[in-house]
C-alpha cells in the first residue's frame, strides 16, 4: 500500500535570505514572505477558528506580529514553522474568546484493544470524488472536520493538509512528538469514521455486520 | 501481529517512517486481515481527500486586500518604532 508523503518542499536558504533582508528593513522581502505563506496561514486559521472573519483577522495579526518580532526570530527553525506557531496562537485566542474551553484530555494513550477496533467489510467504492461533485464534497469535508476537537483538528491540518513534519508540528504547537503522533492517529481515525458514514458502499448485503 | 498492534502503527505506516522489519510485519498482517486493510485504505483516502480538497482556499480578491492591509500596518509599525542604529 502506498505511503503518504508531505506535499510541501521549502527552499530554506532562499526563504532565509528573504528573512534576513526583511530584518534589515526591506519591506518588499517581507511582502514576499506574506505572498508565500498567506494561503497557508488562512487555511490553518480557518480550520482552527471555523470562522471566516476570525481567520481574516488572524492572517493580519499573525503577519504583523511576525514583522514586529522578526529580530527575535533566531533562524534555528524554518521561518514558516515560526510563523505557524504565531498564527496558531492567534487563532486559539480567537477561538477561546468565542467558545469556553472544555477541559478534555487529548493526550491519553490511544487504546486499541482488538474488541474496540473499527469493523469494516466494505471499502469506499466508487471513489468519493466520483460520488460527489466538488461543492458537495467540500461541504461534507467541512462538516466532518468541524466535528473534531480543536486539538485534533489543529494537528491534522498542520501535518496532513499543510505538510509539516511531526517534529515541525510539535515545535509549532509546543507539544511533545508522542503527543503529536497520538493526536494525529486519533484525528485520522475519527475523520475516517465520520467520512465512512457518507462514503461506505451502500450495496445490498454489504456494509453492516 | 494483532489488529490492535497494527492500528497503533497505522500513522507511522502511512507516513512511511517504519524500519523495514516492522513494515514487513504490517504488510504481512494486511495481506490476510481484510478489516485492517479496509481501515488502512480508507484512512489513507481520508488523508488524500483532505489534502487534495480546496477547503478554505483564500480567494484572490480577499488575498490582495489582506496583503495590502498587512503591509499598511507593518509600515505604520515601522514609523512608530524606528530601527535603533
Amino acid at each position: 500500500m502506498s505511503t503518504i508523503q508531505p506535499n510541501i518542499e521549502q527552499p530554506v536558504s532562499e526563504e532565509m535570505q528573504l528573512v534576513r533582508r526583511a530584518k534589515r528593513g526591506d519591506d518588499q522581502a517581507f511582502e514576499e514572505l506574506v505572498r508565500r505563506y498567506d494561503r497557508n496561514v488562512f487555511r490553518i486559521a480557518q480550520h482552527i477558528t471555523q470562522n471566516r472573519e476570525d481567520a481574516e483577522d488572524v492572517v493580519q495579526e499573525a503577519f504583523l506580529k511576525a514583522y514586529s518580532n522578526l529580530e527575535k526570530f533566531q533562524e534555528q527553525s524554518k521561518f514558516y514553522t515560526w510563523l505557524v506557531r504565531i498564527a496558531v496562537n492567534e487563532a486559539l485566542m480567537k477561538l477561546r474568546r468565542r467558545k469556553p474551553e472544555r477541559t478534555v484530555s487529548l493526550d491519553e494513550e490511544v487504546k486499541t484493544e482488538d474488541d474496540s477496533l473499527p469493523r469494516e467489510v466494505a471499502d469506499w467504492s466508487p471513489n468519493p470524488e466520483q460520488m460527489y461533485n466538488q461543492a458537495e464534497l467540500r461541504d461534507i469535508l467541512t462538516r466532518t472536520i468541524q466535528g473534531l476537537p480543536e486539538g485534533f483538528r489543529t494537528v491534522f491540518v498542520l501535518r496532513d493538509k499543510e505538510g509539516l513534519s511531526t517534529e515541525e508540528t510539535a515545535e509549532a504547537l509546543g507539544l511533545s512528538i508522542p503527543a503529536v503522533k497520538s493526536r494525529l492517529l486519533r484525528a485520522r481515525l475519527q475523520l475516517r469514521e465520520r467520512l465512512n458514514r457518507y462514503f461506505r458502499k451502500k450495496a445490498s448485503g454489504d456494509g453492516d455486520q | 501481529m494483532k489488529c490492535s498492534e497494527f492500528l497503533n502503527e497505522l500513522t507511522n505506516y502511512l507516513d512511511g517512517v517504519l524500519d523495514a522489519r516492522t513494515k514487513s510485519e504490517l504488510d504481512d498482517h494486511l495481506a490476510w486481515c481484510h478489516n485492517c486493510y479496509v481501515v488502512c485504505d480508507t484512512t489513507r483516502k481520508t488523508i488524500e481527500i483532505y489534502r487534495d480538497s480546496e477547503l478554505y482556499e483564500l480567494p484572490e480578491d480577499l488575498r490582495v486586500r489582506l496583503r495590502s492591509a498587512i503591509m499598511t500596518k507593518c509600515s505604520a509599525h515601522k514609523k512608530s518604532n524606528p530601527p535603533s542604529s
